[in-house]
C-alpha cells in the first residue's frame, strides 16, 4: 500500500518536473526554476505558512481566529523592537511573545467570556493596528531612522545557512564548492531544474526559515499523535463529548490559542527581522488573511497548508524575480492540466475531465492572448483561488466540526 | 389580565433597555480605566490626556467636526447592522464601499442632469454598485454554502486589487501629466451642498435619514420582522414559511447598498472624485465596532458614531500636547472589546434573573378566576 503510494508520488513528481523543464526550455524562461526564484519563493512562503499553521492550531481546538493578522502585527512590532534592542534571536522570541499576547486576549474574550469569535478577531486586528502605532509614537519617534510608522533599522541579521559542498557559501573561512549552482548553470533537461530547486532550498537560508519548516511536522505529530494533540482536536470536533470524558476543553482552547498566537507572532517576526531589517506599518499586508485562506485551501491539515503556502509563495516569488515569466506560468498551468486531463480520461473520472478541460482551455487561451499580467490583479490570486476552491470542493473540505461554536463547560446540552 | 401582562412586558423591556444602557456606560467607564492604566504604564498621565480630550473636544468648532467624522461611520455601521440582524457577518463593507466609490465617482462625471437629480443618480449608482459587490458573497453563500465571513474577507482584498486595476487602466485622470491620481472631478451639479460652509456636508442629513429608514424597515416592517426572525432562530423562521435564501440575498444586498454610501461624504461632498489616496479607507472595520457599540439599533449607532467622531476629532490636538494621537484609536478598540464582553455577561445575568423570576411566579396567573 505505502509502496504503491510512494511509487505514485514519485511518478507524479517526475512527470511534473519533466513538464516544468520542458516549459522552461520551450519558453526560455530560466527563472521558472532558478535558485533565485526558489529562494525568494521560500522566503515568501514562510510567513504565509506560519500564519496558516496559526489558523490550524486555533481552529483545531475549536476557535475561529480572524485575529491572525492582528497577532502578526504584534509580532512584527515586538520582533523588530526586540531585535533592535537585543539582537535578532531575542527579536524572534519577542515576536512570539507579542503574538501570544494577542492570542491570550482572543482566548480571554472568546473562551472565558464567550463573546462571538469573529467579533473578537476583528477587534483584535484593529487593536493591534492602532496599539502598535501608539507604541511607535512612544518608542520610535525621534530615534534615528525611526518614526510613527517604522522602527530604526536593526544592527545585525540572523545567521544564514548553506549546505556545505553542495550549495556554496563560506564555512569558517573555507569557501565551499557550489555543486548545485554548477548543475543549475548547465541548464540540462530536468537535472538543471533539480539543481536550481535544490540550491534555492539550501543556499543562504535563514535559520528562522528552518524553524518555520520544522513547525509543520512538529504540529502534525503533536496534533495527530500525542495525547495532548488528540484532546485538543477533540475539543474542536466535539467539545461536549470531550468534556464528558473529563477533558478540560476550555483549558485546551487556551493552550491552542496561545500556540496559535505564538505562531502568528513568529510569522510577523520573520517579516520584520528576516525579510527586512525594520518594522514598517502595514508590513503584514494581509498575509494573516492569506494564511487563513491557505488553511482552508489546505483542508485544515499541515501538509495541505504547506502545499498551499508554497504555491502562493512561488506565485509571489516569481512575480518579484522575473515578472515577465508570468506568461510562462500560463503555459505551465496549461501543460499540467493537460496531463491531468489525460489521466482523468484514462481513469474515466468525468467530473475531473470537465474541470481539468476548463482549466486547460482557459490557461491555453490566456497564454496565447495575454502578454503582461497587471501587478494589481496578480495580488488577489490567493484570495481568488481560495474562493474557487471553496466553491468547487466543498464536498472534500472537512473543517473541525465545532470550530466557531462557543462552548460553555458544565452546562446541560 | 391582558393589560397586566402587557404592562409587565413593557416593564421588562424597559428594564432590559435600561440594563443595556447601564451596562454600556459601565463598560465605557471600565474601558477608560483600562486605557488609563495603559497610559500610566507607558509613562503618560491619563487624567491629563482625558482632560485634554474633553477640553479640545467640547468646543463648538469641534462639534461640527464630530458630526462630519460620524457621518461615514453611521453608514458603515448600519450596513454592518443589517447583516447582524440576520446573523450575517458582513466584513466586506470595506471592499463594497471602495468599489462603489470608484464606480459612482466615474459615473458621476458622465451624466449631465440638474443638480438634485445628478446627486441622486450618483447616490443610486453607489448603492447599486455596493449591493452588486455584496451580491457575490450572497450568491456564494446561497448556492455553494460558503460562510460569508470568509468570502467577504477574500472579496475585500479582491476588491482592492480589482479597483486598483480598473482605476489604473480606465478611470485615472491623466490630464495634468499623471500628477493627479484621481478620477475626473464631478461637475458642480453633482456635488452635495454643505450644511455649514466647508465644515459639515449634506451627507450628514442623508445619514440620519438612512438611520431612520433602517429603523422603519428593520424594526417596523414585515420584511424586517422576517429578517430578524431568521436571524434569531433560522429553523423556526423557515418553519414559519420565511424563505431563508431570499432573506440572505436581501439582507446582503441591502447591507451592500448602504455600504455603498460610506465614501460618499468624501466623493460628492469633499474631494468630488475617487482617488486611492484621497478616498478614506478602513471605515468598513470601524463600522463593525460602531455597530457593536450601538448594539445594532439606529439610535445607538448614531450615538456611538458621534462618540467615535468626538474621539477622532481630538487626535490632532493631542498630538500637539505630547500625547500620542493614536491613543484615541486604542481607546476605541478597548471600549468595543469591553462593551461586547460586558454586554454578553450582563445579558446572560439578566436572562437568568428573568428565568428565575418566571420559575418563582405561581403558574396560577394563567388560570382565569
Amino acid at each position: 500500500m505505502t509502496q504503491s503510494k510512494n511509487l505514485r508520488l514519485f511518478v507524479l513528481i517526475s512527470v511534473a518536473l519533466a513538464i516544468i523543464s520542458t516549459v522552461r526550455l520551450w519558453t526560455d524562461q530560466d527563472a521558472l526554476t532558478s535558485s533565485d526564484t526558489i529562494g525568494t519563493a521560500l522566503r515568501l512562503t514562510v510567513p504565509i505558512l506560519l500564519a496558516g499553521m496559526a489558523g490550524l492550531w486555533a481552529e483545531r481546538c475549536g476557535v475561529l481566529n480572524i485575529g491572525i493578522e492582528g497577532m502578526m502585527i504584534f509580532g512584527t512590532w515586538f520582533g523588530a523592537w526586540g531585535a533592535w534592542q537585543f539582537g535578532p534571536w531575542a527579536g524572534l522570541l519577542f515576536a512570539i511573545l507579542g503574538g501570544m499576547f494577542g492570542g491570550l486576549v482572543h482566548a480571554v474574550a472568546t473562551v472565558r467570556f464567550n463573546i462571538d469569535q469573529v467579533i473578537s478577531g476583528v477587534v483584535i486586528n484593529l487593536f493591534a493596528y492602532f496599539g502598535v502605532r501608539y507604541l511607535s509614537e512612544l518608542v520610535y519617534v525621534g530615534k534615528k531612522g525611526g518614526g510613527i510608522s517604522q522602527s530604526p533599522p536593526q544592527k545585525s541579521a540572523l545567521p544564514k545557512f548553506n549546505l556545505p559542498v553542495l550549495s556554496g557559501g563560506e564555512i569558517a573561512g573555507w569557501k565551499s564548492p557550489d555543486l548545485l549552482g554548477w548543475l543549475e548553470s548547465q541548464r540540462w533537461f530536468i537535472l538543471g531544474d533539480l539543481g536550481g530547486i535544490a540550491r534555492g532550498l539550501t543556499h543562504s537560508i535563514s535559520w528562522a526559515t528552518v524553524i518555520a519548516i520544522i513547525v509543520v511536522p512538529v504540529s502534525a505529530w503533536v496534533l495527530w499523535r500525542t495525547r495532548f494533540g488528540l484532546r485538543l482536536r477533540s475539543s474542536g470536533e466535539s467539545p461536549v463529548a470531550a468534556e464528558s470524558l473529563g477533558i478540560k476543553v476550555n483549558r485546551l482552547r487556551y493552550y491552542g490559542l496561545l500556540i496559535s498566537g505564538g505562531l502568528a507572532g513568529l510569522a510577523g517576526g520573520t517579516l520584520s527581522i528576516v525579510a527586512s531589517s525594520y518594522y514598517r506599518q502595514g508590513q503584514t499586508a494581509g498575509r494573516g488573511f492569506i494564511g487563513l485562506a491557505t488553511m482552508i485551501f489546505g483542508n485544515w491539515r499541515p501538509s495541505g497548508i504547506l502545499t498551499g503556502a508554497m504555491l502562493f509563495g512561488y506565485a509571489e516569488g516569481i512575480k518579484l524575480v522575473a515578472s515577465d515569466s508570468i506568461t510562462a506560468l500560463f503555459l505551465l498551468i496549461a501543460s499540467m492540466s493537460g496531463a491531468f486531463l489525460i489521466y482523468a480520461i484514462i481513469r474515466r473520472k468525468h467530473s475531473q475531465v470537465l474541470v481539468t478541460l476548463c482549466a486547460f482551455l482557459l490557461s491555453t487561451v490566456a497564454y496565447r492572448t495575454i502578454d503582461t499580467v497587471p501587478e494589481s490583479l496578480t495580488q488577489s490570486l490567493p484570495y481568488v483561488v481560495t474562493l474557487i476552491v471553496l466553491a468547487t470542493a466543498t464536498q472534500r473540505l472537512r473543517p473541525p466540526a465545532m470550530a466557531g461554536v462557543p462552548f460553555r463547560p458544565g452546562e446541560p446540552h | 389580565m391582558n393589560q397586566q401582562l402587557s404592562s409587565t412586558r413593557d416593564f421588562d423591556s424597559m428594564r432590559k433597555s435600561l440594563n443595556t444602557l447601564g451596562s454600556s456606560v459601565a463598560a465605557i467607564i471600565l474601558a477608560l480605566v483600562i486605557c488609563g492604566v495603559l497610559l500610566l504604564i507607558t509613562g503618560k498621565n491619563p487624567l491629563m490626556a482625558y482632560g485634554k480630550i474633553l477640553e479640545t473636544g467640547l468646543t463648538s468648532e469641534k462639534f461640527l467636526e464630530m458630526l462630519k467624522r460620524a457621518t461615514p461611520l453611521i453608514f458603515s455601521a448600519i450596513a454592518v447592522s443589517i447583516g447582524f440582524k440576520m446573523n450575517l457577518f458582513n466584513i466586506g463593507v470595506e471592499g463594497q464601499y471602495l468599489f462603489a466609490a470608484l464606480i459612482a465617482a466615474e459615473m458621476g462625471t458622465h451624466v449631465s442632469l440638474p443638480a438634485p437629480l445628478h446627486v441622486l443618480s450618483i447616490l443610486i449608482v453607489a448603492m447599486v454598485s455596493g449591493a452588486a459587490w455584496a451580491s457575490i458573497a450572497a450568491i456564494l453563500k446561497i448556492t455553494r454554502g460558503i460562510n460569508e465571513v470568509i468570502s467577504t474577507i477574500m472579496l475585500n482584498y479582491i476588491a482592492l486589487s480589482f479597483i486598483q486595476w480598473i482605476f489604473e487602466t480606465f478611470f485615472r485622470d491623466n490630464s495634468d501629466g499623471g500628477l493627479n491620481v484621481k478620477t475626473t472631478e464631478i461637475a458642480p451639479s453633482g456635488r452635495m451642498p454643505d450644511l455649514v460652509n466647508d465644515r459639515l456636508n449634506g451627507m450628514f442629513i442623508v445619514a440620519l435619514f438612512v438611520a431612520f429608514l433602517y429603523w422603519v424597515i428593520v424594526f417596523r416592517s414585515r420584511f424586517g420582522f422576517q429578517l430578524r426572525a431568521s436571524g434569531l432562530n433560522p429553523i423556526a423562521a423557515r418553519t414559519a414559511g420565511i424563505p431563508a435564501n431570499r432573506m440572505i440575498l436581501f439582507a446582503l444586498l441591502l447591507s451592500g447598498a448602504v455600504a455603498g454610501l460610506v465614501a460618499m461624504p468624501s466623493v460628492i461632498g469633499d474631494v468630488y472624485a475617487y482617488g486611492p489616496s484621497s478616498t478614506p479607507t478602513q471605515f468598513g472595520f470601524a463600522g463593525i465596532t460602531v455597530a457593536l457599540l450601538g448594539r445594532n439599533h439606529p439610535f445607538g449607532i448614531i450615538v456611538a458614531a458621534m462618540l467615535f467622531g468626538f474621539l477622532d476629532s481630538t487626535s490632532a490636538v493631542l498630538q500637539l500636547s505630547e500625547i500620542p494621537s493614536s491613543i484615541v484609536k486604542v481607546i476605541q478598540a478597548i471600549i468595543v472589546l469591553v462593551v461586547v464582553i460586558v454586554n454578553e455577561a450582563s445579558s446572560r445575568r439578566f436572562n437568568r434573573k428573568i428565568a428565575e423570576q418566571a420559575a418563582l411566579t405561581p403558574k396560577s396567573l394563567d388560570v382565569k378566576p
